[in-house]
């Protein structure tokens, strides 16, 4: 054990560590609100949709469950300007690491609880759905006042997981170079020659979020246990 | 802005001097496959003993356990690799930090991912293994016990051969998310599958083929994956038991 502990960057770093934290609060919530949007509406094409357009969300959903998130991270990154450019034709366009990220998360993070929210709108009995259109409703509003609001309360937890996950994938970010809490703690670590302390520090803050939302995950499946029984 | 396609670049000689295009991306293909496939099988091992342990009478032996998974299962697995590529060798006696840093690099980074990949999915699969064990009938363990079988033998011929035909449909995620993990392995700089692609296409100037082909390579891998398990679900199911499902 020939090392010598010095914790002190860490205080010096503190603002700019919480700038880091606050891109990494704004990744996961703009990914978890229009990832949540747009996997329901995933979900609901690929249950209820024409056969075409349920193959078309089953196949984007395979398709980015089936690789890398840092492979999507680096699709969008390198490959989403080439794109924009082409169709735009503004050949000076550059899109840069935030809007890259964002995009990256929301169209992986979409496929992933699009997922979660089929399972949730298959656990509501099908009573439901038949029960609403012989009320008279027509398909969606059954879907929206009744099935759906069932699902999600069943699959809150889920979906606490998912967002839990999230929170951990976001560190993937330094792949291109982008300061989320890990990238800014990395940068003030190589700095001050202080990695180690830092790395330190960042995996437990880590513990302690992805905690958080654990024993949030946990109280809830208790109360629904204590309801239900 | 145009681009010109050209499918052919994988046929073209490498600006590296070693070889085609193409083997830049099969060579990241066999350190994705084999990092993933050797930290699987270690994993499973750490998963079935974690596992077993978390559901064990004895307090003392399920909290070691349960701390294990937690810690592994919350932090991001980047960090857990920085923590295992710069940090630890730093802690560990001197002599030892600095054999480990004078070893040949890709070696290096090699046990490095394993042992990150390893840890992180062994207690992931721990999970699973947990939850298995849990759903057996709680009377399957207290007939073991009354018909005169130890903890040990209760759950050797009782318990988990029912629990592991259990966790065989769940364990199919955590084994497709090995190979996708595998990738974080590029920024230590171990050149696995996603970071030959895109040293591929910064050097041959032809990122989307590069990018297209190594997206179709995963997608391959994903297959392969769901079908062998599938088989191995199917032959190991007993007929009568589990067999609706």
């Amino acid at each position: 054990m020939g090392y010598d502990f010095d914790w002190s960057s860490i205080a010096r770093a503190a603002p700019y560590l919480m700038q880091g934290m606050g891109m990494t609060a704004f990744l996961v919530a703009v990914a978890m609100s229009i990832g949540v949007a747009l996997g329901t509406l995933l979900a609901i094409a690929r249950l209820f949709g024409p056969r075409w357009l349920a193959a078309l969300s089953a196949g984007y959903v395979n398709l980015f469950r089936s690789i890398p998130l840092i492979l999507t991270i680096l699709w969008v990154y390198f490959l989403m300007p080439v794109v924009l450019r082409s169709v735009t034709g503004d050949p000076y366009l550059t899109v840069g690491p935030i809007y890259a990220a964002v995009s990256a998360f929301v169209l992986a993070e979409s496929a992933y609880y699009c997922e979660i929210i089929r399972a949730g709108i298959g656990s509501v009995r099908s009573g439901q759905m038949a029960a609403g259109l012989s009320l008279g409703m027509t398909r969606w509003q059954a879907l929206q006042s009744i099935v759906l609001p069932q699902a999600f309360r069943n699959m809150t937890p889920s979906l606490i997981n998912q967002t839990i996950a999230l929170l951990k994938d976001t560190s993937l970010v330094y792949v291109i170079s982008l300061s989320d809490f890990l990238g800014a703690a990395g940068k003030i670590g190589q700095r001050d020659g202080r990695v180690v302390e830092m790395y330190i520090f960042v995996a437990l803050v880590y513990l302690a979020l992805c905690s958080a939302g654990v024993a949030l995950v946990d109280r809830l499946q208790q109360r629904r246990m204590s309801r239900t029984a | 802005m145009q681009y010109s396609w050209d499918w052919l670049v994988f046929f073209k000689p490498s600006v590296t001097g070693e070889g085609l295009y193409g083997w830049m991306l099969l060579r990241g293909l066999a350190w994705t496959v084999s990092v993933s496939l050797v930290s699987w099988f270690l994993a499973l091992g750490i998963g079935l003993v974690v596992g077993v342990l978390r559901t064990v009478p004895r307090r003392s032996m399920r909290m070691p356990a349960a701390v294990f998974v937690h810690c592994f299962r919350n932090t991001p697995l980047l960090v857990q690799l920085f923590l295992w590529y710069f940090v630890v060798p730093e802690l560990l006696p001197v002599a030892w930090g600095d054999a480990i840093k004078q070893m040949n690099p890709t070696t290096n980074q090699f046990l490095t991912v394993l042992a990150c990949l390893t840890l992180y999915t062994g207690a992931k699969a721990a999970e699973q293994v947990r939850s298995g064990i849990e759903s057996v009938p709680a009377s399957q363990r207290q007939a073991a016990l009354a018909l005169g079988l130890g903890t040990l033998d209760s759950y050797r011929s009782v318990i988990l051969p029912q629990a592991l035909r259990i966790v065989i449909p769940p364990l199919t995620s955590d084994f497709l998310n090995v190979f996708k993990n595998s990738a974080v392995a590029l920024t230590i700089g171990l050149m696995e599958l996603t970071g030959q692609t895109r040293q591929l296409s910064e050097f041959s100037a032809h990122p989307f083929e590069a990018f297209i082909a190594s997206t179709l390579i995963y997608m391959a891998v994903t297959y392969c994956v769901i079908r062998t398990m599938r088989l191995i679900e199917h032959r190991s199911r007993v007929p009568g038991l589990l067999g609706a499902a």
